[in-house]
């Protein structure tokens, strides 16, 4: 019950708040709000009560109820430590959703939280689900809430740019279907989409073409780059919670189905692919930096930062060892994190200085200290610094893969000093240099306040002490089999950690 | 012929039987409401013996008509879809200056027609049970006399649809005359006894496949849908796109699955060009559209496209994957065009089918832009719809089969598809002009549109409820064997 309820929550939540809105309540806010803290609260209980402790079974919780027994399709939850990372990370950001919305959106106000919560209901399914039929549901049920919040909610030419995002993700989706189609008919004994069952099962010759089925439906979410093209217009597009949203955790799913799915379903495959792969991998991560660097709007910007960053992602994924695997987990929530505080930024700039544009900005500090702070923050913490939790998963990541390329290794380390460039541009264009006119501006307050501190927090406790994290993002034997060395870094990677950092070991 | 006989033909004899009572009640008295009541009650009638007949064997009763669990199942389909039509058709007339009652005398006769081919077994039950259901079309479709549009779609239909009669019968005369049988349990067994080769045979069944093709309106027999489904009264056109496909894909499931499709080759080649042009032409030629009944009658093709994958799939995967498609199929179909029916004010000769129309329909009447939204997205097949699990079981069936090449067309073809969805529900999000009066919106409520928009309801929450559930469904669908072979 406990996986179920922790989905359907966010879902009930939002049913209220609509309801409470049309019979004229003001609290929708706070209910959604409520909701989405009693979830993280249920989350922390599954954290506390389950330690991580060595040898201890991987599996957190597993629920299953037979969904359509005629197909083999059940709706099997299930949490291991990957998926409650992902779900408290879910949460926080829908938590930080709300409170950024809380002055932007003026009408409707029940409608979009509905659709809010109902996207996070849907994003929690794709991260708890144990069937591959249940997984696909949820991975495509998210968008249509999404595409409603960009629809009503949304700035300028939103209903093609919205279409165009579904599109998109509907392309790699239905190839990824046919995908889990083709693995479910290879699966010998009696029909199943079930997680562990598929697991187990050797496509043959085929798997080459279903991986790559897998792999065009998340390399369209996180994006890759030449698969990118819904992605900018649509972050610029979506209100700044659905952005939190689209880049903070929609791409998230995309990573973890990479390393959930792609990589465990066919490892042989996967292995061969995994030079193609890395090199997309590197080529977003140098692309994007690229484009990041070249935008005048801060949405865009943040939108090619990404690419750039959930690059990284693709790398380790496919480098396929324990050391990467661990550096991917920690970067997909610490980019979670920092891109949701980069949306803050700028909604908080078009709120108080009427604009994203970052060329029509400039000097924003004398009047804005507390805005300028959090900004350098969170460029910071976009550029890697140490100290902060982008650090721990871009370093990992190109540790494990040096042990696999070295030339990977390297063009990927020019990729963070692009990064750093980058961030460190941007916040010299926004808050350092000529006062513009009428630069005087409001600061940042209040509660988009509270939730940039919020990341903020969050990030520095990641870049200090990752442990526990880490120690959750064991990965499944199977994501990292790939490479013989692997056992040996597995046993390894708190050490190599602890030396990196110089923190003592626990 | 038994009395139990009697008993296991009892929906065909109501169905049949219900169109002389509304003429004599006409004779009587000229009342919409009475010509209503009595087909709405002897649909149900018919519909509660079908689900009483369920639990019998199948019974073959002469050597024209077989009532097996796959006969009865497309007869509830069919007659539910009627119902439907009825009480859609009730609110429509009702608002237009039109003799209504001779409307629901056509419906009955053109749903037993229908359902006499769900349960046909032979090319005379076959044809009898078509021409039934064409005859009635046509005027049905041109009902609005005094609608040029309405006119010329009738028109259209009655000469395109001879046409494909015409072929029908040359085909079936062919086989007829080369192999001296009319049954299809006959005719599968003279196939197993000679080979394919014969090109007369072949030529005979490419005929009738011309004349399914036309009916089931597939590329390259599709000209004549965006205009019929443009000009016919919108309750009719559901009728047209579900009823009148249906009946004709029963009998395809039937008699076709009786021969291995192996053994005529190009037949088979042919089905699945077909579907494959169904599919990329449909989902093309939907793109440029402004009309929303065009949209959805170019978006019919390709979903009939989809079907035909899932037919070529074969044996009782096949069967599934289609009845699922079909069932997810009717819902939608006739809600949508239940809503565009809704919106089409009294008194006007114009229907409300331009995309215009619809601008901003969530903020003037947000309960049937969200039944809209739900039935578009179902169409483009997104889970927790019925749409969905219908693709589904078609891409499963095609999977299952081999016929990769043809489920991934499937799948790039229904991204084109969502982009037209999308884009009428972009139209619907839209803030209304607020210099034109919002359409529709302070239509006065009335009893008529009310049992409309209750079974538009019926309709939305169906489509969800099969769309989420899908299991018992599913269930029902497992146990449709054909009888009688």
């Amino acid at each position: 019950m406990t996986l179920q309820l922790i989905i359907l929550l966010p879902l009930l939540g939002g049913i209220v708040a609509w309801i409470s809105e049309r019979r004229g309540s003001s609290d929708v806010r706070w209910i959604a709000l409520i909701t989405l803290a009693a979830d993280f609260a249920l989350l922390l209980s599954v954290w506390a009560g389950h330690p991580a402790a060595a040898g201890a079974s991987r599996v957190l919780l597993d629920e299953n109820l037979p969904w359509i027994p005629q197909l083999g399709i059940g709706f099997h939850l299930s949490m291991d430590g990957l998926s409650l990372l992902m779900a408290l990370l879910t949460v926080f950001l829908g938590a930080i959703a709300v409170l950024v919305s809380w002055t932007e959106i003026r009408e409707r106000i029940g409608a979009f939280h509905f659709h809010l919560l109902a996207c996070l209901t849907g994003i929690l399914g794709v991260f708890l689900s144990a069937d591959l039929f249940l997984f696909f549901v949820f991975y495509e049920v998210m968008l249509i809430p999404m595409y409603f919040l960009i629809v009503f909610w949304g700035e300028d030419a939103k209903g093609r740019v919205a279409a165009k995002f579904v599109m998109y993700t509907q392309a790699g989706g239905l190839l990824m279907l046919v995908s889990i189609l083709g693995l479910y008919f290879a699966e010998g004994s009696g029909h199943t989409f079930d997680y562990n069952r598929l697991l187990a099962t050797r496509a043959g010759a085929s798997s080459a073409l279903l991986m790559l089925g897998f792999f065009l439906a998340f390399g369209v979410k996180l994006p890759i780059i030449p698969l990118h093209g819904w992605q900018a217009e649509t972050y610029s597009a979506a209100p700044t919670a659905g952005g939190i949203i689209l880049s903070g955790l929609m791409a998230k799913a995309g990573a973890y189905g990479l390393i959930r799915f792609a990589i465990p379903l066919f490892p042989d495959a996967a292995h061969r692919f995994a030079p193609c792969a890395m090199g997309f991998g590197v080529i977003a991560i140098l692309y994007g930096g690229l484009l990041a660097f070249s935008q005048t709007d801060l949405k865009r910007f943040i939108a090619y930062s990404s690419i750039s960053h959930l690059g990284f992602v693709v790398l380790g994924a496919f480098a396929m060892n324990a050391t990467a695997y661990q550096g991917v987990v920690m970067q997909m929530i610490c980019h979670g994190l920092s891109v949701a505080g980069l949306f803050i930024l700028a909604a908080v700039l078009r709120d108080n200085a009427g604009t994203n544009d970052i060329e029509r900005l400039g000097g924003l500090w004398h009047s804005a200290p507390r805005l300028g702070v959090t900004g350098s923050l969170l460029a910071m913490a976009t550029l890697g610094l140490p100290g902060l939790g982008n650090f721990i998963g871009e370093f990992l990541i190109l540790l494990g893969v040096y042990k696999v390329s070295v030339t990977y290794a390297a063009i990927g380390a020019f990729g963070a000093v692009a990064s750093t460039i980058y961030a460190l541009w941007l916040v010299q264009r926004i808050f350092l240099g000529p006062r513009r006119e009428g630069a005087s501006i409001r600061d940042i307050s209040g509660r988009s306040l509270v939730a940039a501190a919020a990341l903020i927090a969050a990030l520095l406790w990641l870049g200090l002490y990752p442990q526990p994290v880490l120690q959750r993002a064991e990965p499944s034997p199977r994501a990292v089999m790939g490479t013989p060395a692997s056992d040996n870094s597995f046993e390894l990677h708190p050490r190599i950690l602890a030396r990196a950092l110089e923190l003592p070991r626990e | 012929m038994s009395s139990f006989d009697l008993y296991t033909l009892s929906p065909l004899i109501v169905l049949c039987s219900a169109p002389v009572l509304v003429m004599l009640a006409i004779a009587v008295r000229r009342s919409h409401e009475t010509s209503v009541a009595i087909t709405l009650a002897s649909l149900g009638l018919a519909f509660v013996l079908v689900r009483q007949l369920g639990a019998e064997a199948p019974r073959q009763i002469t050597p024209l008509i077989v009532i097996d669990r796959f006969a009865l199942f497309y007869m509830a389909l069919i007659i539910a879809a009627a119902f439907v039509v009825a009480v859609q058709g009730y609110g429509y007339l009702k608002r237009r200056h039109v003799q209504p009652d001779e409307f629901y005398i056509l419906l009955l006769i053109a749903t037993a027609g229908a359902a006499a081919m769900a349960a046909s077994t032979h090319f005379a039950s076959f044809y009898l049970g078509l021409e039934c259901l064409s005859v009635s079309l046509y005027v049905m479709i041109g009902y609005l006399r005094e609608s040029p549009r309405s006119a010329e779609a009738g028109l259209k239909y009655l000469i395109l649809a001879a046409a494909s009669a015409a072929f029908l019968l040359f085909g079936m005369a062919l086989v007829y005359a080369q192999l001296g049988i009319l049954d299809f349990a006959g005719l599968a067994h003279a196939k197993a006894t000679q080979t394919g080769s014969d090109m007369i045979v072949v030529l005979g069944f490419v005929m009738m496949l011309v004349a399914v093709g036309f009916k089931l309106s597939v590329v390259p027999f599709h000209m004549w849908t965006p205009d019929v489904y443009e000009g016919a009264p919108a309750p009719v056109t559901g009728f047209v796109a579900t009823v009148s496909k249906a009946s004709v894909f029963a009998l395809l499931l039937r008699y076709f699955s009786a021969m291995d499709p192996h053994l005529y080759r190009p037949v088979y080649v042919a089905v699945a060009l077909t579907a494959v042009l169904s599919m990329l032409a449909g989902n093309l030629l939907a793109l440029r559209q402004d009309n929303v009944k065009r949209i959805l009658a170019y978006s019919s093709i390709a979903h009939l496209g989809y079907v035909l994958v899932a037919y070529l799939a074969g044996g009782p995967a096949a069967i599934q994957a289609v009845s699922y498609y079909l069932v997810a199929y009717f819902v939608t179909t006739l809600g949508a065009f239940g809503v565009v029916g809704t919106l089409s004010t009294r008194g006007e000769h114009r229907e409300m089918d331009s995309i215009d129309d619809y601008r901003g329909l969530f903020w003037t009447r947000p309960w049937l832009a969200t039944a809209f939204t739900v039935m578009l997205l179902s169409l483009a097949g997104i889970p927790l719809t019925a749409g969905f699990i219908a693709k589904f079981s078609v891409m499963s069936a095609g999977v299952g089969a081999d016929l990769a090449r043809l489920v991934i067309v499937l799948a790039l073809t229904s991204i084109i598809g969502l982009f037209y969805y999308l884009r009428i529900v972009a139209v619907m999000c839209a803030r209304p002009a607020q210099s034109t009066a919002p359409v529709g919106a302070y239509v006065p409520e009335e009893k008529a549109s009310r049992s409309g928009a209750l079974v538009l309801f019926a309709l939305t929450v169906t489509l969800v409820w099969i769309g989420v559930f899908p299991a018992p469904l599913i269930g029902i669908l497992k146990t449709l064997t054909l009888g009688a072979h």
